[in-house]
């Protein structure tokens, strides 16, 4: 009962909010709408019990994208142009796209029904077992970090690789930057 | 108890909100979506209370550092016009 009632009123406050958002036209305003955007997802994902994926929207939805759009708002204009026609198509293409999404939940089984194939599978046996296999108090935890360690592994993996490929790019951008910079006497454009 | 905290964050979200639609100047805008994340991080240690879970409150940690990392970009983005090698945007401008 409290519980619907929290989700009725961050949904209402999240459509709201996207729709505040499409209607502006100043891109800061759109950028600080979206960073509220990204908090009201993750409190709902904390609502659904998803503290992982809570953490993950709120880390780089909050976060990150914000000075990602910021950065990208420096190199660019700040007002968004008025579109010289209206857009139909794309409206009816999302539309449609959005009803057939919606019809084809139609037959999912409800959230949390005991009876769905995410109940039935292996999830039993992880409930059983990880109190005293692993000995961590959040189930999901213990499967990503011990059950499926290889993958996690790799997945570390491929976040460092490409970590390291952007400070290699950005920091050859610098040095190069840098040696230019003592030839000229005001400094290179650029 | 904790459900009259829940609602008043709730409504204090709502006029957060509000601000951060209508804020006529930039300033207004950012000091919202601050106050945003502040309130988030209250309304999560709530739920963790109302829900009986105190992990919760690792997650609410979490978002107060994220809140004040954004806010910090987001002011010197207002300061230097650039977010990452300050520097060199500097020299752009001279």
């Amino acid at each position: 009962m409290i519980e619907t009632g929290i989700n009725i009123a961050l949904f209402s406050m999240l459509v709201v909010t996207a729709l505040v958002a499409v209607r502006l036209r100043h891109l800061f305003g759109v950028v600080m709408l979206a960073g509220a955007f990204s908090l009201l997802s993750a409190l709902l994902l904390v609502t659904l019990d998803a503290a992982d994926v809570a953490f993950t929207e709120a880390a780089v939805g909050a976060g990150i994208s914000t000075v990602l759009m910021l950065g990208t708002l420096a190199l660019t204009s700040r007002r968004e142009k008025i579109p010289s026609h209206r857009p139909w198509l794309p409206l009816v293409v999302v539309l449609v796209t959005g009803a057939a999404i919606i019809y084809g939940t139609l037959d999912m089984p409800d959230f949390g029904a005991p009876d769905s194939p995410a109940q039935t599978g292996v999830a039993a046996e992880y409930i059983a077992r990880s109190p005293h296999e692993i000995g961590i108090p959040n189930i999901v935890t213990a499967v990503l970090a011990s059950y499926r360690g290889y993958d996690t592994l790799g997945e570390v993996g491929v976040v460092f690789t490409a970590g390291v490929g952007v400070l290699l790019l950005l920091g050859g951008l610098r040095a190069r930057r840098r040696r230019g910079r003592p030839d000229g006497p005001d400094g290179e454009e650029g | 108890m904790f459900i009259v905290a829940a609602v008043a964050l709730l409504a204090a979200m709502v006029l957060v909100l509000a601000r951060l639609y209508a804020g006529p100047t930039l300033y207004d805008r950012v000091l919202a979506v601050n106050s945003f994340g502040t309130i988030t991080v209250l309304f999560i240690g709530v739920l963790s209370f109302l829900a009986g879970r105190a992990d919760f409150l690792d997650i609410a940690l979490l978002y107060a550092l994220i809140n004040f990392v954004g806010t910090i970009a987001i002011l010197k983005f207002f300061r230097y016009r650039a977010i990452g090698d300050v520097s060199a945007s500097r020299e752009m401008h001279r």
